[in-house]
């Protein structure tokens, strides 16, 4: 049987390296045959928001598809796709309270809205547990 | 015995309290724990050889296993001529492996 990952994410998009940290993490543990659930509250539950446009880069002098820079919407719903393939699960729930202070109530397929309970809950099932803080 | 997994995300030029959360790590292992400190992101700069004060030997020659994330290493550009012999290289996926151990205690600074 599979054994579960609990990730609790709250750093907000762009704003440092624990984002692609956390990304990297559940990519891995994907690839593994491990099913994770992510509780992003704070500024994680921004990584979903569908609305996120990439841009060019005029100091660069590139267009947004040279520049191929992802969204983090992408990268989440590339784990999405991940978790599919390898037959895991992976299950995201942004918690809804720090959504609605935010206004980051319009995400991509795939998470849910959930709170404190939930993570409470997955981490009594969970074979390991793992908060990743911010600053 | 109980396992622990430290993993160290800062640069300890930024931060005092990152000489504590290694602190931390030796005193476990002082009291016999097995422990692991997994430098990732800007906690991979203290690997380089020439940093003054380098808590790495300390840490290594306490039983404290270092470990450091390859891909920050190289996003840092330092080379293993450039990397300090205690910090050994290792990827997230194994970082995966010793948070999914069984006991394992995480603790993320």
């Amino acid at each position: 049987m599979a054994k579960t990952l609990t990730i609790s994410i709250m750093e907000p998009p762009y704003e440092s390296a624990t984002s692609t940290t956390a990304m990297r993490i559940i990519d891995a543990a994907l690839r593994k045959g491990i099913n994770v659930n992510v509780f992003a509250y704070e500024g994680a539950v921004s990584l979903t928001v569908k609305d996120q446009k990439p841009h060019p880069n005029p100091v660069h002098g590139t267009s947004v598809e040279e520049e191929k820079h992802p969204n983090t919407k992408d990268l989440v719903a590339s784990l999405f796709e991940l978790a599919k393939e390898k037959g895991v699960k992976l299950e995201w729930i942004n918690c809804g309270l720090c959504v609605d202070e935010r206004g980051a109530g319009n995400w991509i397929d795939g998470p849910r809205r959930g709170g404190p309970p939930d993570f409470h809950k997955w981490v009594q099932e969970s074979d390991a547990t793992l908060v990743i803080p911010t600053k | 015995m109980a396992r622990y997994v430290l993993v160290e995300s800062r640069d300890p030029f930024e931060s005092r309290d990152v000489s504590y959360f290694y602190g931390l790590a030796a005193d476990l292992a002082a009291k016999g724990e097995q422990v692991t400190l997994f430098l990732v992101q800007n906690g991979a700069l203290v690997s380089r050889k020439g940093a003054q004060g380098n808590p790495l030997d300390h840490l290594v020659k306490g039983k404290v296993e270092v470990l450091v994330d390859s891909f920050s290493l190289r996003e840092r550009g330092i080379q293993d001529s450039e990397r300090h012999p205690s910090a050994k290289p290792s990827d997230i996926g194994n970082l995966v492996d010793q948070i999914m151990e069984e006991g394992a205690k995480v603790l993320w600074h």
